[in-house]
């Protein structure tokens, strides 16, 4: 049942989707990655570390 | 007596790992407050990854290619094993973009950003002996297309693209071989050299150093 119900959610017996801009292309599932990295990478430099503000300096 | 033992090998090698790494330097205590980042924390889920791409490999390389193209379970270590390259190499590049925006070289730390680099380098050819040694269609069509590519740099005569059981033995023997190496490498040079400090840290340790240099006294 469960893979069914992820097949129905995420159906993927298909040809990709592409992006194409000039000579560029692109995967979508290429793309989504690419965009996911850049927003973690943000997150984890804007977001506060936990138990920093109380950690002793030891440099 | 005492001269022939400081001249044995295994006497100098002792004495020099352990002056250049002591043991509370290879395993410190405490880490200077710029340590507590995320970007760290990816770096270390990098090799967490890699440890499970190594123990799927490890289960894959034991039941072989029926196991994980027909039953349930050869199905799911066949996904975890890719699922986590994904996410080692998610990982690894954050980790390698945030160390590019640090400078990490700085300081004497060129062997930490090299390994680091070669490190990312041989694991894309890591995972394009993976690709290929699926035995599947896939990994039909990405040999032919990458086989180009390869010789037309001139590797083709001793890296052959169509010749499944030497991109097998480089996948599963001798890349994961460097692969570890290089992460041996690079923790090491970590440790040895320290993290790289934020820039404001920097230049004041610059001109302290400055300081000493011209007065011959800290200000």
């Amino acid at each position: 049942m469960g893979p069914f119900l992820l097949a129905a959610l995420v159906p993927l017996n298909h040809p990709d989707h592409y992006f194409q801009w000039h000579f560029l292309e692109i995967s979508a599932a290429n793309a989504i990655v690419i965009v996911l990295m850049v927003v973690t990478f943000i997150a984890a430099l804007l977001l506060p570390f936990p138990g920093r503000r109380g950690r002793k300096g030891n440099p | 007596m005492s001269s022939q033992v400081d001249r044995q090998w295994t006497t100098r090698l002792r004495r020099r790992s352990f002056g250049r790494l002591p043991p509370e330097k290879m395993l410190p205590d405490t880490q200077p407050s710029y340590v507590a980042s995320w970007i760290y924390v990816f770096g270390v889920a990098t090799i967490s990854a890699l440890v499970v791409v190594i123990a799927t490999g490890c289960v894959l390389a034991i039941f072989g290619p029926e196991w994980w193209h027909v039953s349930n379970i050869g199905h799911f270590v066949n996904s975890l094993h890719l699922w986590s390259v994904e996410i080692f190499f998610f990982c690894m590049v954050i980790h390698l973009w945030g160390k590019y925006f640090m400078a990490a070289w700085r300081g004497g730390r060129a062997m930490t950003w090299i390994t680091g680099m070669v490190l990312f380098l041989a694991s894309v050819v890591t995972a394009l002996t993976g690709y290929v040694s699926q035995t599947n269609f896939d990994s039909q069509w990405i040999s032919t297309q990458a086989k180009d590519a390869v010789n037309a740099s001139g590797g083709g005569a001793f890296f052959n693209l169509l010749n499944p059981g030497q991109m097998l033995m480089w996948h599963i023997v001798l890349l994961p071989l460097v692969l570890v190496a290089l992460v041996a490498a690079h923790v090491i040079m970590v440790r040895i050299k320290g993290v790289v400090p934020p820039f404001e840290d920097d230049s004041v340790a610059a001109t302290r150093a400055a300081d000493v240099e011209s007065t011959g006294a800290p200000q």
